[in-house]
């Protein structure tokens, strides 16, 4: 990362005032036998930037799944904007880990950004003059206008990710869920990516819970780190997270975390959680 | 000599008369080319090809068990579509499951079907359409029951249809939107069931996925638009099942290699169609509002 937090940089999560969209208190989450984090105390604030770390299997995409109440926390409780989680909430928007788009898949750019609109509703798709300038403003937001007919197969994987935002925006939500939305980008894609959520966060006030297996990239808007390791966690600013001493206690071995050019370099975790973007599958 | 052979296949000297005692026929055929066609698009979104064919056998052994057993063949037919349907939807969602369980579920229904056939003391005719497609078998009470599923089917594609492609072509964000993907699966297998059930009357087990699968496989080649892959895909369908009627009126052929003749042209000329679009028209984007372009 070139530039320096001049340019982007975290908003100071202001601790009263700015109201709260997600909270968890003391919360814990199993599969089966295994606890994939308990304990867990977080206060998402509106315009707030969180990242979720960890290595796979650590519980982000079930943090993200229990946020969407898809998946019942097994203590403790979790409230967005002071409600229980329900599902198709329209406070919520979700951007899912990158899955691959059959070429012939009958869908347009366009398309899928309308499904985020009306596609839950019963009933056939009519729609009318409006919905088709609601969905030209979300695709003009996020700079894919060019490309709205084209069919989503053929859009390159940055492109895609641009139209996943409109899609995810399409109810104006007041949290954004983001799943290594980064994930098999290169560097330039990469960082119009994170532009585009960065401006949305200041302009429209959107907290952001970003899961990611690369820290560095968004490290100028990261405002708090949510470490996940070993069923444990620790919630911080990135430099009082990202330490040889704190990782190293959450892995429960050596850690060596060294901060150089405004970016974190880690050595020796028993997992390459830092590794370059197509290492490793989710769970 | 060669005229002989084509005098033999093709023999147009009636056709008026024909064409009014199989009106019915022609009727349903294009009711089920339009479920077929709209079905089929939801067919190709799923990816579930290879089930249309596992319904397809299951329902023929319904249909020849009910003619052994003299009761409607249409609701034979339902029985083993039905039957079908929802072993398919309980053996797995994952494609890998469902697939196996399809692959063993096939030739099951197959081999009943050969076994009630052979068990059969009636007309040839009878037992030879179940698989290869007829339509003097469509009378009038047996119309009736066709267009009677074919509406349900049309009105469950109608309710279901916005969070059916949600869930259908996008998972994980309609399950976040609170569509119920889960419970929307076997929902459509069902749908799916009594639509193959209806369709194989016409064209039998053995090519029902020429009207069932082929319109949309073709339509999606030359569009990716939502609203323009089922109005093709239902034109498609239903070209391909009232022409090869029209086609198999004046001839000695079963119906069925005229339907799957002209779905498969139509479906070569949509690849061709598509494959000259990948090159042109596709791939250059729609400009950017620049001063004298004209934007559709």
């Amino acid at each position: 990362m070139t530039e320096q937090s001049g340019t982007i940089a975290p908003r100071a999560a202001s601790t009263g005032g700015t109201p709260v969209v997600l909270s968890l208190t003391d919360a814990e989450l199993r599969r089966g036998e295994r606890v994939l984090w308990s304990g867990l105390d977080l206060e998402l604030r509106r315009g707030e930037f969180v990242a979720v770390l960890g290595p796979n299997g650590s519980g982000k995409t079930s943090l993200l799944h229990a946020v969407l109440g898809q998946v019942p926390l097994s203590a403790g409780t979790l409230l967005i904007d002071g409600r229980p989680p329900r599902r198709g909430g329209d406070l919520i928007g979700y951007i899912p880990q990158q899955r691959a788009v059959a070429p012939h898949t009958p869908l347009r750019a366009r398309d899928l950004v309308r499904l985020g609109v009306d596609g839950h509703r019963w009933g056939l798709p009519l729609g009318g003059r409006g919905l088709r300038r609601r969905i030209d403003d979300l695709l003009t937001e996020v700079g894919a206008h060019e490309y709205a007919d084209m069919p989503l197969g053929l859009l390159s994987g940055g492109e895609q990710q641009r139209v996943r935002i409109a899609q995810a925006l399409a109810t104006d939500p007041a949290l954004l869920l983001c799943d290594e939305p980064l994930l098999s980008l290169d560097p330039h894609h990469q960082h119009a990516i994170v532009d585009l959520l960065d401006r949305r966060r200041r302009t429209r006030d959107t907290a952001v819970l970003f899961v990611t297996h690369e820290l560095n990239p968004v490290l100028p808007l990261v405002d708090r780190v949510l470490y996940l390791a070993g069923g444990r966690f620790r919630v911080g600013t990135p430099d009082e997270v990202m330490t040889s001493a704190v990782l190293s206690d959450l892995y429960g071995g050596p850690v060596e975390v060294v901060r150089a050019h405004g970016r974190y370099l880690i050595a020796g975790a028993p997992i390459p959680h830092h590794a370059d973007p197509a290492g490793g599958v989710q769970s | 000599m060669s005229t002989g052979i084509w005098h033999q296949i093709f023999n147009y000297d009636d056709y008026g008369q024909l064409l009014a005692l199989v009106a019915n026929s022609i009727i349903a055929a294009a009711v089920l080319g339009v479920v077929g066609g709209l079905i089929s698009t939801f067919v190709m979104m799923r990816d579930l090809a290879f089930a249309v064919h596992g319904i397809a056998e299951l329902s023929f052994a319904g249909a020849a068990a009910a003619l052994l057993l003299g009761v409607n063949v249409v609701a034979g037919s339902l029985a083993g579509s039905i039957l079908a349907a929802a072993v398919i939807g309980a053996m797995g969602v994952r494609v890998r499951d469902r697939n196996s369980a399809i692959g063993v579920l096939m030739p099951f229904g197959l081999g009943l079907g050969v076994l009630f056939l052979s068990l059969y003391k009636g007309r040839a005719a009878n037992k030879f359409g179940l698989l290869t497609g007829q339509i003097v078998a469509v009378d009038t009470p047996q119309t009736a029951w066709l267009i009677g599923v074919s509406v349900v089917v049309l009105l469950a594609l109608a309710v279901v249809w916005r969070p059916l492609t949600f869930a259908s072509l996008d998972p994980d964000v309609a399950a976040a939107r609170g569509v119920p993907v889960r419970a929307l699966s076997p929902v459509f297998t069902l749908v799916l069931g009594l639509a193959v059930a209806t369709t194989i009357q016409i064209v039998g087990a053995l090519l029902v996925l020429a009207l069932v699968v082929t319109p949309a496989a073709a339509a999606t080649r030359v569009t990716a638009s939502p609203r323009l892959i089922p109005l093709l895909s239902v034109l498609f369908a239903v070209t391909s099942v009232v022409g090869g009627i029209l086609i198999a009126l004046g001839s000695s052929i079963p119906i069925s290699p005229y339907v799957t003749t002209i779905a498969f042209v139509i479906y070569l000329a949509c690849r061709a169609v598509g494959a000259v679009r990948a090159r042109t028209g596709w791939s250059r984007r729609r400009a950017t509002p620049v001063a004298g372009l004209v934007r559709p």
